[in-house]
């Protein structure tokens, strides 16, 4: 490839949100008619440099970027979206801009309709003027035969499969006169295998008419069938970029993820459930959750009592929809399964009185009363679930608030997870995030639960509270007993924490694994990667070694047994 | 099958009307002349307020309770004009005249303050009627006569200021109706109110063609898609407020000329309630409305009307059920048709929903 002739180059570019950095030194070029790949875990980075380069409002209003972006050989500074648009560079989003009740044609020209010449322009403007819907018509036809899709220009869009959808969405983009580069978000998420397969053979026609194309994708597969040239962002920092011809899904997933971490913590814990046969505590069969952004589809798995269970995957994926729907805060269906009877979904109040509890993701929103103070949160749950401190007047007529009992309460807990307050009372809205966490930790706890969800534990919070709120939640496991899943997004955390951990994908449960297993498997069912094609067979041979290897070792622990077998 | 029952459930609210009608009609032993005369008259009386609902529709703003607005504007151009002893057809064309920048103004506050409670455009709108009712009433029954001159005393009350409580129209009374006399059948056909509705509806078929008739489109059905097109939403939005505001005024000296009267304090009040409830009835719904669906409406809301107080008084003897019908009516299918709406659109969630179940339908 001819890495000469670049149409757009970045060059440095950083950017900082509020002190936290989240990009720094991001440097590649893209030349016409060439295909790059732009790979990373969620929160690499990969979104806020293209809101960077179609320089989005938001980068504007949290203090611009650092670097510069050369676009034909000459500096820009993009003043917004549309002088991006202006220039030659499209965008198709992962989610669908498109109006349901238009038709293929009228979406793509959406305000840029041709229009009929009429002598009232002159008194009313040209918003007067009567569309011209031949000409619309022709012109969306021959933009969508130059993708080469079979895409109906009269079809609405609300009656369209979703991979329609997506062709319109493309169709947009390359129908505009200037487009040089269009940038893809994702998208084949949404297709199934074989229009992803037309899509991606009609990227490749837009490629060779010189158009250049940037394709940020989680399906590894198709980066490295499709690419031409694979960068690959971990922590705000490109890691690599190389030809995407010769090299493999496992190397790109690796890349993606971090290298091998050597040593494993993991020794000095003992997790409860380790080494006896527990019946399930928890039997989660064919579950499908609508939570928006996380939706889950078909999720079977079980859990043992006294297991802590890591749930793990990219953001969007569907884990958080998991918890979510099993606590009935998300419409869902299928069944669930408590010690083996089946519990009712929908309504939060059941797994709460059958002793279960949950400390939300959203832990401002659903997690915390902000406007209360510590002691208030944290027996809150109890006292309406399970009538814990509350005493009895007259001789059980009336049950009073026992604020003594809750203030020692949750003293206790201010010593035990070291939440840096000012006492019980102070407002829990004033707290560091960190310290929130640990609220809602207590929250919990407080309930006794017999299954513990713990969402996105150490989501924002400091180092040290990190540590704090897992070690807490291993704690709490080896002395009651108390079944935990955890459900993160950073996968050393679960690894630290976790027996076995389960990586979400689409919606489905892609493999369940031991914590001991490489980096590089967790990264492969990350990326949905794991029914490899022919060309990757030697692939699949060193997983399966390599798993063999991990069960044969870790042959003493029943968990890691289980493996994948599960799905 | 399935078709037929998705018919039966897209027009319930049309069906169920005709049966009423079916069964109201022999009930109440009127003459088929006589409705026929009574219908071909309120078609050319009420069908232009009713189309003036249409554009703000369009525009995903619901049904335009703000109406009553153009209303108001229309009927201080007829106090003007009869104040002024303008008769014929040329005292309302100057009505409609003077009502055009009141409504624009008026329209062009409802539309901003809409912009202000996106979402809930329905009932700002009806509570910005009863508001300006109250600036309505300040100046028909104070500023009328003290601050702005009245020159014929028998339109003021007789303290000096304010305009009487009935204001006859008696010098532009029915000239549309007959300023081109036409008999069919022995039938009166007003053919200069029916060119009006015409015009109207050429008027609205036309603007649906246009550029801004497509923006009104896309704003309607999703506004984020459409804004970030680069389509000034917020403009858009007022603009269809605008027209349907102007429209009303017009609407509202279509129908007071065909009454003869106008009852100062509250000819307006009900007039968005009724064209709304007319609307309904004919099969539109919140967000999907033609005109078509306005003349239906017209048709069979008013076949109610006037079949409801004799075949209530012959069924059960009392005329006064026709009038409490009327209300009921109108309320009853408002309600409905917000109802309906709120249904589909939980069912059409159920439905997409369905698709989530990893392609399976037989879990419960």
């Amino acid at each position: 490839m001819d890495r000469i002739k670049a149409i757009l180059s970045l060059r440095g570019i950083g950017k900082r949100f509020y002190g936290n950095r989240v990009l720094s030194d991001v440097s590649f070029d893209v030349a016409a008619g060439q295909i790059l790949g732009l790979v990373g875990e969620n929160g690499a980075g990969k979104s806020t440099l293209m809101k960077i380069l179609f320089s989005m409002p938001e980068i504007h209003e949290t203090g611009g970027y650092e670097g510069s972006i050369l676009w034909n050989d000459r500096e820009v500074r993009f003043k917004g979206p549309s002088d991006a648009l202006e220039a030659g560079i499209g965008m198709v989003h992962q989610e669908f801009s498109l109006i349901p009740g238009f038709s293929t044609t009228e979406n793509i020209f959406l305000n840029r309709e041709s229009l009929h010449k009429s002598v009232m322009t002159d008194i009313f403007g040209s918003r007067i003027r009567a569309l011209d819907r031949e000409n619309m018509t022709k012109l969306s036809q021959r933009a969508i035969d130059k993708l080469g899709v079979p895409l109906d220009p009269g079809m609405l869009v609300k009656e369209m499969p979703v991979g329609h959808k997506q062709f319109t969405e493309i169709v947009r983009e390359i129908s505009r006169d200037k487009v040089k580069l269009i940038v893809l978000d994702e998208p084949t998420a949404v297709l199934t295998e074989s229009e992803a397969e037309v899509l991606l053979s009609s990227l490749r026609l837009l490629a060779a008419e010189g158009i250049a194309i940037i394709f940020i994708s989680h399906r590894l597969r198709e980066v490295v069938e499709l690419c031409d040239w694979v960068v690959v962002l971990r922590d705000g920092k490109k890691v690599e970029e190389f030809p995407a011809r010769g090299s493999s899904v496992k190397t790109i997933a690796s890349l993606m993820v971090g290298r091998e971490v050597e040593t494993q913590e993991q020794a000095e814990t003992r997790v409860y459930a380790e080494g006896k046969e527990e019946p399930p505590a928890l039997s989660v069969e064919r579950l499908w959750v609508d939570m928006p952004g996380e939706t889950v589809r078909d999720v079977t798995f079980s859990v043992k009592k006294g297991e802590i269970f890591g749930i793990g995957g990219l953001a969007g994926q569907g884990k958080l929809g998991i918890p979510n729907g099993i606590m009935g805060l998300a419409p869902a269906g299928g069944t669930v399964a408590l010690h083996g009877k089946p519990m009712r979904l929908g309504s939060p109040r059941t797994p709460l009185e059958l002793g279960m509890a949950f400390v939300s993701e959203d832990r401002r929103d659903v997690g915390l009363l902000l406007d209360e103070g510590i002691d208030w949160n944290i027996t809150f749950s109890a006292m309406q679930v399970q009538n814990k401190f509350l005493k009895p007047i007259l001789g059980g007529l009336f049950q009073w608030r026992s604020d003594g009992e809750m203030f020692d309460f949750a003293n206790e807990y201010i010593r035990l997870l070291d939440i840096k307050c000012t006492g019980p009372r102070q407002r829990v809205g004033n707290l560091s995030g960190g310290n929130q966490q640990k609220v809602c930790l207590a929250k919990a706890f407080a309930l006794r639960p017999d299954v513990l969800f713990v969402s996105e534990p150490t989501r924002g919070i400091d180092v040290g509270a990190k540590f704090i709120v897992l070690e807490t939640l291993k704690k709490y496991n080896s002395e009651y007993g108390t079944t935990i899943v955890i459900i993160s997004s950073e996968l050393e955390e679960l690894r630290s924490v976790c027996r076995r951990i389960a990586v979400v994908y689409e919606g489905r449960i892609e493999g369940i694994l031991p914590h001991t297993a490489p980096l590089s498997e967790f990264g492969i069912l990350m990326a949905g990667a794991k029914d490899e094609g022919p060309k990757d067979e030697s692939l699949e041979e060193n997983l399966r070694n390599e798993s063999l290897r991990n069960e044969s070792l870790k042959n003493e622990s029943p968990a890691a047994a289980v493996g994948r077998s599960e799905r | 099958m399935k078709r037929l029952r998705l018919f039966f459930i897209e027009n319930a609210v049309v069906i169920l009307f005709v049966i009423l009608i079916s069964i109201a009609i022999p009930a109440s032993g009127l003459p088929g002349k006589f409705l026929l005369q009574e219908i071909l008259t309120r078609l050319g009386r009420s069908s232009f307020l009713v189309i003036a609902l249409l554009l703000p529709i369009m525009a995903g703003m619901g049904l335009n309770f703000g109406m009553v607005l153009g209303a108001m504007a229309g009927q201080i151009g007829l106090i003007f004009v009869m104040d002024w002893k303008i008769v014929g057809i040329p005292g309302l064309l100057l009505a409609m005249l003077i009502s055009l920048p009141i409504s624009i103004l008026l329209g062009w506050l409802c539309g901003s303050i809409m912009n202000r409670a996106k979402g809930r455009e329905m009932v700002t709108g009806f509570i910005l009627g009863f508001f300006m009712n109250g600036v309505y009433m300040m100046f028909a029954l104070y500023a009328m006569g003290s601050l702005i001159p009245v020159m014929n005393p028998e339109l003021l009350l007789s303290r000096g200021y304010g305009i009487r409580n009935v204001v006859d129209l008696a010098s532009v009374r029915q000239t549309l109706e007959t300023f081109i006399p036409l008999k069919v059948a022995g039938l009166n056909i007003p053919v200069l109110s029916y060119l009006f509705i015409a015009a109207v509806s050429a008027f609205i078929v036309w603007f649906r063609k246009t550029k801004f008739g497509q923006d009104m489109r896309a704003v309607g059905q999703n506004r984020a898609v459409a804004g970030a097109a680069g389509i000034a939403v917020d403009r858009t939005r007022i603009i269809a407020v605008i027209i349907s505001t102007v429209l009303a005024g017009f609407g509202q000296i279509i129908f007071l000329q065909n009454l003869g009267t106008i009852n100062t304090t509250n000819s307006h009040e009900q007039i968005g309630l009724f064209s709304i409830a007319t609307l309904l009835i004919g099969g539109a719904s919140v967000t999907e409305a033609s005109i078509c669906n306005a003349l239906i409406g017209v048709i069979l809301f008013h076949l109610l009307f006037l079949v409801a107080p004799m075949a209530g008084k012959n069924l059960i003897g009392s005329a006064m059920l026709g009038e409490y019908f009327r209300q009921f009516v109108s309320y009853g299918v408002i309600a409905l048709a917000l109802v309906l709406y709120e249904w589909k659109r939980v069912a059409q969630d159920e439905n997409s929903r369905a698709r989530l179940r990893g392609g399976r339908t037989d879990v419960p």
